[in-house]
């Protein structure tokens, strides 16, 4: 319990080295660019192929669930937006991206300090925290939104094609379900939680690899520790968003 | 000039600095050597401040850095020029990115100023030419050569180098230990080595301290080693028959 509280502790103390002024908004505007193609612009493919399969794969279940001549067949367009639009492409892909960019981030700064590359930072008078991790928490944060926004459009395009291929429904109804009692404040919300869980991701993980210490394996065990950590912290706030912001 | 007044450090309960007083000289290449373990590496890195001591100070020429608050240390960092061990480039970066960054952090030099600066360290090292290349594509001398112009790129008025030899072959070792030795003349620059390599504290040792168990043992220059009677010394310079044959042949 006490290592928690240690642990929450140092991670506040390294988001405040993290804000602190940096030396040339220059040189972090090149860096976020950087960072948007390596953590962001990488994760396209596979959150394409994970929407569209889970999109397909809610169509179906969907369809085979709702069975029933009492339930309009629009209902599973209609299901399968809210699946996707709610949970699914916030939450979901939230998490598998923990595991993917999460991962990625605690070994890439993991090994930069086992390797003395944070000391040499340091010594040169670099604030190591703000210039590593600041430019991967604004990439995230501003590309995770626009991720969520297309892995909703890539699942209900896997939903329809699912419709389209097998025959389950008329895709005109499931087209039909789409459109029907549309709340957009749901779109705000996937972003919100999008933004909120790329920071999340990229902190957590980030805080992980930044106080790895000792050799290789030690770098894989932060690793572990910031998709774990990750992984459960979204769920808390998935929770919590959802009871605050309830659609 | 770079002073430490009786510092010591202790590591969960594990002394490893004991009241240890020194004086590094100005335009000097200054060498910590020791057994490992015992506290050399700990000593440097408490000097350049990336550990805190426990008690003691330590000054830059004039100026207490223990006394100093984040801001004051930054701008001694800016004149601090350090060679890690494994060369501790950016593996992201190219060798021309790493030698540039402090250039595109701390100052205000053009784009053409900074591309002639950096061709300049490079040169310097020897190493023109190899400046699109990443750390990786590297070999274990280059990499130090790069830490090198990195660590030369700002004019840095105090240089530190943990173990620069450490991984390579003879030769290359001597062209680093000559390379550390005229830029520190060339810039009248505070040089501090951390080495095991009892060739450069023979060739390029000018101030030795040896540290014995988070204790500074012994002081002096390399032509007092050949006459030191100094036991604990003795064992780790002469550790070979070998060497302690050439020693009692030079006496």
């Amino acid at each position: 319990m006490i290592s928690l509280f240690e642990n929450i502790g140092r991670y506040f103390m390294l988001l405040g080295k993290v804000f602190s002024r940096p030396e040339k908004l220059r040189i972090y505007n090149r860096r976020i660019w950087f960072e948007i193609e390596a953590l962001g612009f990488n994760s396209i493919s596979l959150t394409a192929i994970i929407s569209a399969f889970i999109g397909a794969v809610v169509a179906l279940q969907m369809a085979i669930t709702l069975e029933s001549p009492f339930i309009p067949k629009y209902m599973i367009g209609y299901a399968t937006r809210e699946v996707m639009i709610l949970e699914f492409s916030s939450t979901v892909v939230a998490l598998i991206l923990a595991g993917k960019v999460g991962s990625n981030i605690a070994s890439e700064i993991g090994t930069m300090r086992i390797t003395e590359q944070i000391d040499a930072l340091e010594i040169m008078g670099i604030n190591s925290a703000s210039y590593l991790i600041l430019p991967k928490i604004v990439a995230t944060v501003l590309f995770f939104p626009l991720l969520t926004l297309f892995s909703i459009v890539v699942g209900i395009v896997g939903g329809y094609a699912i419709a389209y291929f097998t025959g389950i429904m008329i895709p005109g109804d499931y087209v039909e379900g789409l459109f029907y009692y549309f709340e957009p404040f749901s779109i705000t919300y996937a972003i919100v939680k999008g933004a909120v869980f790329a920071f999340i991701i990229t902190s957590i993980s980030a805080y992980c690899g930044y106080y790895a210490k000792g050799n290789s394996l030690e770098v894989g065990r932060a690793s572990t520790r910031a998709v774990v950590a990750s992984s459960i912290t979204i769920m808390i706030f998935d929770l919590i968003l959802t009871q605050i912001m309830r659609v | 000039m770079i002073r430490a007044d009786h510092i010591s450090k202790t590591f969960e309960g594990r002394t490893v600095l004991n009241d240890i007083s020194v004086e590094f000289d100005t335009g000097k290449t200054n060498l910590i050597i020791g057994r490992s373990g015992s506290g050399k590496t700990v000593l440097l890195k408490s000097l350049v401040g990336l550990h805190d001591v426990d008690s003691g100070r330590i000054f830059f020429d004039d100026v207490c850095y223990t006394d100093l608050d984040f801001r004051g240390r930054k701008s001694i960092r800016k004149d601090i020029g350090m060679i890690f061990q494994g060369g501790a480039l950016l593996d992201s970066s190219t060798v021309r990115e790493n030698v540039r960054l402090p250039l595109d952090l701390f100052t205000e030099m053009s784009e053409s100023e900074k591309r002639d600066r950096v061709d300049f360290c490079l040169s310097r090292v020897r190493l023109t030419g190899a400046d699109h290349l990443y750390p990786s594509e590297l070999s274990g001398g280059m990499v130090k050569r790069v830490a090198i112009a990195r660590a030369i790129v700002l004019n840095p008025r105090y240089l530190f180098c943990d173990e620069p030899n450490s991984g390579l072959d003879p030769q290359t070792s001597v062209v680093i230990d000559n390379l550390i030795h005229d830029i520190t003349k060339e810039f009248n620059i505070t040089t501090i080595i951390n080495t095991h390599d009892m060739n450069s504290v023979m060739e390029i040792g000018e101030k030795i301290v040896y540290i014995h168990e988070g204790h500074k043992w012994w002081e002096g220059s390399k032509d007092d080693i050949l006459l030191s009677e100094n036991p604990e010394l003795n064992d780790f310079v002469f550790a070979s028959a070998m060497a302690k044959r050439a020693k009692s042949v030079a006496r």
